[in-house]
């Protein structure tokens, strides 16, 4: 977009548009967020600036003054805000959702502003809008001061790398344009983001619905000196990198139209490189060096940050999506644990313990949370100890990752320094992180090869190592059926064992509650002892309620294709509760026992169990017959 | 070498990352050709992408039948010049029950049309990803929407519940039948689509350029009679009139703007100084407020 003197153009010729349009092309970009607690003004305001700047049309300016009158809260006033708040529920309800982007430029530079969310409810969105920004402008609304959503947003700014804060005291008009009540609210926004780093933070007096500083100074605020929003904004130095920074390429996508070409395309993270230069596969060590740097456009001598490309190596080197191409002397950090800072976005809170999807750029991997090491307080940023991360909450974390992945510190580099966390069920995007710094366990610690394998222990035993999973709920027949079925192989002469819920809990898991956090780590443990056994080469029955998706999965992903077996022992929950064999559920639903299953704690059922076992009316025995079979017709005994 | 890119190859290099993703993460992906100048660019943009080899997916074009004659030669052409490989889907229902913009509306036409066709092609073909040429800066509703757009698998938009999208990490995961629709051009506005169209010199339909055409007013818009279809109602006449088009959609619902521009750089210049947004001339964008996000829940793109 642009802000033209309609005047001058309208005398503009053809030849003229050219050399105007190459004064286009070299403007900066300084991509922007307003944000701040809800009702401090944050859409009025970029209506304020899209409209003071002649980004209006005239069929947007009427349709704005037929909405205003439908959704407005000014009165008779146009509302400006309406210009971006642009999903329905949001005029009806008068708020902003979700980041809406909108673009204008002045005479020196363009802008995309994100205007995000106040609710505490759509933080998410908010992240989102802050995640490729350079600056934050802060809403506060001067008759409130600074708000919990202010300190939130101005951490997860700082948190995402925003290093230019404007604290807009808006609705100033309405302190009669007090000069102490706005320095009062600069002076204690300045003490509690001390500790933040930010480079530059820059109060201005404002009212966005009556334009008062916000593209040009007002007379109604003699008292303050400095530039109005849109001055300052055009000024700010944001790229102000310090210094050149080592080459980063992750590599995308493997580009292979023939036998000839084999090119590595991705986008330039940082650094620069040039063809001879060498470079190393990050995640083997490999050296080679760069032969061809392709472009549609001509083969390219040097490509620098930000450029999409695709390069041809010397050597046929492994690279496949996911690793790196680097500096040769300045390589990231190549590890399969980390701590990093998290923002949560999850309905569920981070559970320690239970497995995510990690996605960088390029990489995916999966990935627990082996320690929250701790939450942050948004009130008064202190630390404080936390078994989860609920909703909007940010801490930091240790993270242990199934494969090593190549990345550099958040500070370092912000394209490989992130990642976002995914839910293997739904897929939903629930969590973001910035990587703090490598694990030192993981560069220490090296897998020690021994010479007996599992093939050879499970031949030895002349069977197929398994892990039987029975889940289901307590009282279903897990365990009656685990240990008909453990005699009637033992008999056959099998090598077996049970894992039972009831007796590990009086041992390995003794430390272990039944809170959310508590049953996670229950499943974790167990399901690494039933893989070491199904490496010494037994077979293992697990009878264990187990009553998460997400933990079952997991326990699944630890073992080999083939080795688990999940066994759901389907009874129906009036049924358990009749036979109560330990009297439990009566004590649960009278209220003695907390977080029981069924009752006041939920069972996520196997969506697609490998053995769907009903058992209503069946004896056990025939229970265990027919799991039997199964086994024996897939070669397990 | 510059110590920053420029504006345009910032934004090009931004959508060749995005469609790179797509292609290296869907199993089977798809781009949207509509034919009109977002979609010349993202072409352009996908030949960019994966040079020197061609773009590992199809094109598809949801043919409403009532497309500017002109625009369906061009398609053609570009399709036997460069060739893409080119799948049209036209919603056979619609045609045998008559559905048209005349007698049904631009609402009922646009929905059978478009929206239903485009989702019968989704489901014929599979799609697990489908690349458009929107910009955020076309309107409110798109404004609000992620690069990478989840559809579930009723292709339908939940606009109030959008994955969070940070940094260039895009979540390209979905479940069976679910899709996503992915958006290059959405950081582009219209002054860099047209921009980048004169620097690279990208061919497009030349409905866009001002010329001496048969125009009928109507509804407060001029709407070109382009084929017999078109009935005069009473009191109507054709005019000759030097006109062009800054959007293509369907001929009787696409207002022609009056204009001498027939140059790239004429065109620009006179963007610059107007007073309307280009969806001014979209018939369809002004039934009632809110109607851009209703037609995208219903799985419009």
């Amino acid at each position: 977009m642009f802000n033209v003197d309609d005047s001058a153009l309208a005398e503009t010729e053809a030849p003229g548009i050219r050399s105007y349009l190459a004064g286009q092309e070299n403007k900066t970009l300084l991509r922007f967020l307003t944000c701040g607690s809800v009702d401090d003004g944050k859409s009025t305001l970029i209506g304020r600036l899209l409209f003071d700047t002649k980004l209006i049309f005239e069929d947007q300016l009427a349709a704005l003054e037929q909405d205003s009158r439908r959704h407005g809260t000014n009165g008779e006033d146009i509302d400006l805000a309406l210009l971006v708040d642009g999903l329905e529920a949001e005029r009806e309800q008068g708020i902003t959702i979700d980041v809406a982007y909108r673009f204008f430029a002045t005479a020196k530079r363009k802008f995309i502003v994100a205007d995000t969310p106040g609710h505490e409810q759509y933080t998410r969105n908010m992240a989102t809008g802050a995640s490729t920004a350079d600056l934050a402008v802060v809403l506060v609304d001067a008759r409130q001061g600074i708000l919990p959503q202010t300190r939130r947003h101005s951490i997860i700014a700082s948190l995402l790398g925003i290093r230019h804060i404007v604290l807009a005291v808006n609705k100033i008009d309405l302190v009669d344009f007090d000069a102490d009540v706005f320095e009062r609210i600069a002076a204690e926004y300045r003490s509690f983001v001390a500790d933040l780093g930010f480079r530059t933070v820059v109060p201005i007096p404002m009212s966005a619905r009556h334009g008062d500083n916000v593209t040009r100074g007002s007379d109604n605020t003699p008292w303050y000196s400095g530039p109005s929003l849109l001055e300052h904004l055009e000024v700010v130095d944001n790229e102000a990198a310090p210094g050149p920074r080592p080459f980063r390429f992750p590599v995308q996508y493997v580009n292979r139209p023939n036998h000839e070409f084999r090119g590595f395309a991705g986008t330039v993270a940082s650094g620069a490189i040039g063809i001879g230069d060498e470079v190393v596969v990050a995640k083997s060590g490999r050296r080679t060096r760069v032969k061809r740097i392709v472009t549609y456009d001509g083969d390219l001598e040097r490509a620098c940050e930000g450029q999409a490309v695709t390069l041809v190596l010397q050597d046929e080197v492994e690279v496949s999506r996911g690793n790196m191409l680097v500096a040769a002397d300045a390589r990231p950090a190549v590890a399969d644990q980390f701590a990093a800072n998290v923002v949560w976005f999850g309905e569920q809170a981070l559970l320690p313990g239970r497995m995510y999807l990690l996605r960088t750029e390029t990489d995916e991997v999966s990935a627990t949370v082996s320690h929250l090491k701790h939450r942050v307080n948004i009130g008064n940023f202190a630390r404080e100890a936390a078994k989860s991360l609920e909703l909007n909450e940010v801490g930091v974390c240790n993270f242990s990752l199934q494969a090593p992945i190549a990345f550099d510190p958040f500070e370092e580099n912000r394209t490989t320094g992130s990642f976002i966390l995914i839910d293997r069920l739904t897929n939903a995007t629930v969590g973001a992180g910035m990587i703090l710094h490598p694990l030192r366990r993981a560069a220490n610690i090296h897998w020690q090869a021994l010479d007996v394998s599992k093939a050879s222990r499970a031949a030895m035993k002349h069977q197929k190592p398994a892990v039987l999973w029975f889940t289901g709920l307590s009282g279903s027949g897990k365990s009656t059926i685990a240990n008909l079925l453990e005699k009637k192989l033992h008999a056959a002469g099998r090598h077996t064992y049970i894992l039972d819920g009831d007796n590990v809990r009086h041992g390995l898991n003794r430390d272990l509650g039944f809170t959310e956090e508590d049953r996670v780590e229950n499943i974790r443990r167990v399901a690494e002892v039933a893989r070491l056994m199904a490496d010494a080469g037994l077979i293992v029955f697990v009878s264990f309620i187990s009553p998460f998706r997400a933990e079952r999965r997991m326990a699944r992903d630890l073992m080999e294709d083939g080795e688990f077996v999940e066994v759901f022992v389907d009874t129906p929950f009036e049924e358990c509760a009749k036979r109560d064999p330990k009297g439990l559920y009566a004590r649960a639903l009278r209220g003695e026992i907390k977080n029981f299953t069924g009752v006041d704690s939920p069972y996520e059922p196997p969506e697609k169990a490998d053995i769907h076992l009903r058992t209503l009316g069946r004896a056990p025995e025939d229970i265990a017959d027919e799991v039997e079979e199964w086994l024996r017709e897939r070669g397990y005994c | 070498m510059p110590k920053a890119l420029s504006h345009l190859k910032r934004l090009e290099a931004e959508s060749i990352h995005i469609m790179r993703e797509v292609a290296a993460t869907f199993s089977k992906p798809v781009m949207l050709y509509s034919i009109g100048k977002d979609s010349s660019v993202l072409l352009h943009l996908a030949l960019k992408a994966f040079y020197p080899a061609k773009p590992p997916f199809p094109f598809l074009h949801v043919d409403t039948t009532w497309k500017f004659r002109e625009m369906i030669a061009f398609r053609d052409r570009m399709a036997a010049e460069l060739g893409f490989d080119l799948l049209v889907h036209v919603n056979e229902e619609g045609v045998r029950d008559g559905i048209n913009p005349f007698d049904h509306g631009s609402n009922i036409h646009t929905h059978v049309m478009k929206t239903v066709a485009l989702r019968q092609a989704l489901d014929k073909y599979g799609f697990d990803a489908a690349f458009g040429g929107a910009r955020r800066d076309e309107e409110k509703s798109r404004a609000k929407e992620r690069i990478f757009s989840f559809r579930n698998a009723g292709h339908a938009w939940d606009p109030k519940n959008q994955r969070p999208e940070m940094w260039k990490i895009y979540n390209t995961r979905v479940a069976k039948d679910e899709s996503i629709r992915v958006f290059p051009l959405s950081n582009w506005t219209e002054l860099d689509i047209w921009q980048y169209i004169l620097q690279e010199k990208i061919p497009i339909v030349p409905l866009y350029f001002a010329q001496r055409r048969p125009v009928v007013s109507r509804d407060g818009m001029l709407i070109l009679v382009d084929d017999e279809r078109m009935k005069l109602l009473p009191g109507e006449m054709v005019e000759e009139r030097m006109v062009r088009f800054r959007t293509l959609g369907c001929y009787p619902l696409t207002g022609a703007i009056e204009s001498n521009a027939s140059t790239l750089e004429e065109i620009v210049a006179e963007m610059l100084i107007s007073r309307t947004s280009e969806r001014q001339g979209r018939l369809i964008d002004r039934d009632e407020a809110g109607s851009m996000e209703k037609k995208k829940r219903e799985g419009y793109f």
